[in-house]
């Protein structure tokens, strides 16, 4: 009996929403965000439902980066897709393949308010067709940089102030930092984005063919090249000789790095928040290394993240709603509350202003090192981004063959040789789905 | 048929014949509307969908015949992956019933407070595969792990994050822990169920526990050895992907990519349904087979 009288009030309540609501448009909203960084999301939902009073955003937490995904995907295929979908950088081409299922965003948020020349060509350049237009609004952009441990570096005698700007440099340290008696003098989070995916661009080298997929999808992998195969080797040298230590596919090695065990750490510049609350020592953010000597570099990095989608096949008045809330987001308070609040990049360079007038830079030293790394050189075809089918896979792949350099099993060009081949087959799949 | 075929002293058994159709029809109509429902409609839609490669969105599709088949029988890593799930199911079967029967003839020993053994035996099976391995993956953790830590202690290098060997003995050991309760619990009723009188006469002829445990329990506890068997190695091809998941990803390279992980992650993680729809197909089709060759060659060994 209780659970059909919880039930009879359930269906009351679900009924009696939308009349209470008839004045409003309101619109849904489906996030991969949990923890402090969903309490913040919320925050600028609810900042919005309160700035005026035509509009209603509500927010739904829809588990992981690929359960959203998989969740919005059900959704579209069941009639019941969300207005504004969340969906991790990997997914891009996915989505974009999906013409009838997304509304690009440079038509939901045409108006007054909108410039798409505002935002940061670098960040938004991943999520923009080869002329020009937005086709998702990024959300949260971050890019890998070195996290340097100085209290190590001092207590293995080495100047914490070393230049760290090149992976020779680099190297010359590890060496310093075994002999000191380190276990775990480098480890890296996201082993693929940051060694191959980032490498490449840095080093304007192509990740894949057709502007790394941007211009068409018959792209295939060329991340087997010189510059990759070299670096790979480089490092495979290092977890040979136990300077380099891999700790897992996702960002397990930020752990060792905030624990103190290991001095140098490849991480996303996301992951200030966390190493800013729980390093016990003094650290620093410095740039990604390059390779002296390839020329071109260092060029830029791309960015990891995700951005937002608007689906099709709503009522007209929705997509208001929808474009009304994504400029909403786009304003400089809102993105330099973000950009601070979180450590991601801001999406447009006013916000990015905004936030060093407030004197946060100098209150946070490092902070700007991920956005100027970003900005500093306008992006080329190699480092605009990537636009790769079925890429989460594809990673997979890149993984296992990777960690089969990190355990000796494979040198790097065999490895790297399997990984392209095994991915083509991947993109091939792919492009024939979406033919 | 004359009444002169029928045997002279009828079996045992209770038989009931019905009148009709209508009635026999009725009472196995659930039973057919729900293997119907949920398993005859879905592996129709498998094989179905394992003839298309078709866009995440279901907004288009191709017919491609067999090549989906085709090109995963063509690949050597899908075809290593029967090796990784034949020594990932035959040990996870092990591992779960052996110390499954041992428990339950230790149990079946007690005297005092079997009911607390008994109880706290079966607590693991309520853990969800998901959770449990994470539990395992805290002890084994290579950075935070106890059990790491004491290997490390020991002099022993615990990696499973490298080391293919390691990974596979922790995903075995997480997926048979749970199933080693459930098995606990039937070894236990099957040992409830020997006659007393047997084991007595066997123990005043002299028998020693152990050698009546392997001439008289073990024969004696067959039916319920192959019942077990079979559905352990069902629960290792097709349930443990939770597991999996949490613990390894598949990894290291492709030591622990089991069938079914793939056909979850292909499906789930690539949006990659057509593969995922054949590999399911695959799937059922040698564990179909399996189970016809465990009914076909194990059970002649089975008493009833």
């Amino acid at each position: 009996m209780r659970s059909l009288a919880l039930g009879a009030t359930l269906v009351t309540t679900t009924t009696l929403t939308p009349l209470a609501a008839l004045a409003e448009t309101e619109i849904q909203f489906w996030h991969a965000f949990t923890g402090r960084l969903g309490e913040l999301v919320a925050e600028q939902v609810e900042t919005f439902n309160e700035s005026q009073s035509d509009y209603k955003v509500n927010a739904t937490h829809k588990g992981n980066y690929s359960e959203t995904l998989n969740a919005g995907i059900a959704a579209f295929r069941a009639g019941e897709q969300p207005h504004i979908l969340m969906v991790f950088e990997v997914g891009t081409a996915t989505m974009m393949g999906a013409k009838g299922a997304i509304r690009p965003v440079y038509e939901v948020m045409a108006g007054d308010d909108f410039d798409p020349d505002a935002y940061i060509g670098a960040v938004k350049g991943y999520y923009t067709t080869t002329d020009g237009q937005m086709l998702s609004l990024p959300f949260n952009s971050s890019t890998p940089v070195l996290w340097v441990n100085r209290d190590a570096l001092s207590g293995a005698g080495i100047d914490p102030d070393t230049d760290l700007s090149t992976w020779q440099n680099v190297d010359a340290v590890l060496d310093q930092l075994a002999e000191a008696g380190h276990s775990c003098p480098l480890t890296t989070a996201w082993q693929s984005w940051i060694h191959l995916e980032n490498l490449s661009a840095y080093h304007d080298v192509p990740f894949a063919t057709q502007d790394n997929g941007f211009a068409g999808l018959d792209t295939e992998l060329a991340f087997n090249g010189p510059v990759q195969v070299q670096h790979i080797a480089q490092m495979g040298e290092w977890a040979e000789e136990g300077k380099f230590i891999y700790a897992g596919r996702r960002n397990e090695g930020s752990a060792n790095f905030r624990a103190g065990e290991c001095p140098l750490l490849t991480e996303s510049s996301a992951g200030y928040a966390g190493i800013k609350s729980e390093a016990q020592f003094e650290f620093d953010v410095r740039p990604l290394p390059y390779w002296d000597g390839v020329e071109g570099a260092p060029q830029n990095t791309i960015i990891g993240g995700a951005s937002l989608w608007a689906m099709e096949g709503h009522e007209p008045a929705e997509y208001e709603a929808a474009g009304a809330f994504l400029n909403f987001l786009s304003s400089s308070e809102i993105q330099a509350k973000w950009h601070q609040d979180t450590g991601y990049l801001p999406i447009t360079s006013a916000a990015g202003d905004l936030t060093r007038e407030q004197g946060f830079y100098e209150e946070n030293p490092g902070t700007d090192v991920a956005v100027k790394q970003m900005t500093t050189n306008a992006p080329t075809a190699n480092s605009k981004g990537l636009r790769l089918g079925s890429f989460d896979q594809i990673r997979g792949i890149i993984d296992e063959e990777l960690e089969a350099v990190w355990s000796g099993d494979k040198d790097a060009q065999a490895a790297l040789d399997s990984a392209v081949t095994r991915g083509n087959q991947l993109l091939r799949r792919f492009e024939r789905a979406s033919n | 048929m004359g009444a002169g075929d029928r045997p002279l002293y009828p079996r045992m058994e209770k038989r009931v014949t019905f009148k009709g159709w209508l009635l026999p029809l009725c009472l196995i109509a659930p039973q057919v509307f729900i293997s119907a429902v949920f398993f005859f409609y879905p592996a129709g839609q498998a094989v179905w969908q394992s003839l298309f490669i078709p866009d995440p969105f279901g907004l288009s599709s191709q017919f491609v015949g067999l090549e989906n088949f085709e090109y995963l029988l063509g690949d050597p890593f899908y075809r290593a992956s029967f090796i990784t799930t034949a020594i990932f199911s035959t040990l996870v079967t092990l591992a779960a019933m052996i110390p499954a029967l041992f428990l339950a003839v230790m149990a079946d020993r007690l005297v005092k407070s079997a009911g607390v053994y008994r109880t706290l035996l079966i607590w693991p099976y309520a853990v969800a595969p998901a959770v449990a391995g994470v539990l395992w993956l805290f002890m084994f953790n290579t950075r935070v792990g106890v059990v790491a830590w004491y290997l490390g202690q020991l002099g022993y290098d615990w990696n499973h994050v490298l080391n293919e060997g390691e990974a596979m003995g922790l995903v075995v050991v997480a997926s048979a822990w749970g199933r080693i309760s459930y098995n606990f619990l039937f070894f236990f009723a099957a040992l409830q169920a020997v006659p007393r009188s047997i084991i007595e006469a066997a123990a005043i002829d002299g028998a020693r526990f152990w050698r009546r445990f392997f001439t008289i329990v073990l024969p004696l506890l067959s039916p319920t050895t192959f019942f077990l068997l079979v559905v352990n190695i069902v629960y290792a091809f097709f349930e443990t992907f939770g597991v999996i998941h949490t613990i390894t990803s598949g990894g290291p390279q492709q030591a622990t990519t089991i069938l079914v992980y793939k056909v979850f992650s292909d499906g789930f993680v690539g949006q990659d349904l057509g593969s995922s729809a054949a590999q399911s197909v695959i799937l059922l089709v040698v564990v179909g087979l399996l189970t016809v060759l465990q009914f076909k060659y194990v059970e002649k060994r089975v008493h009833y």
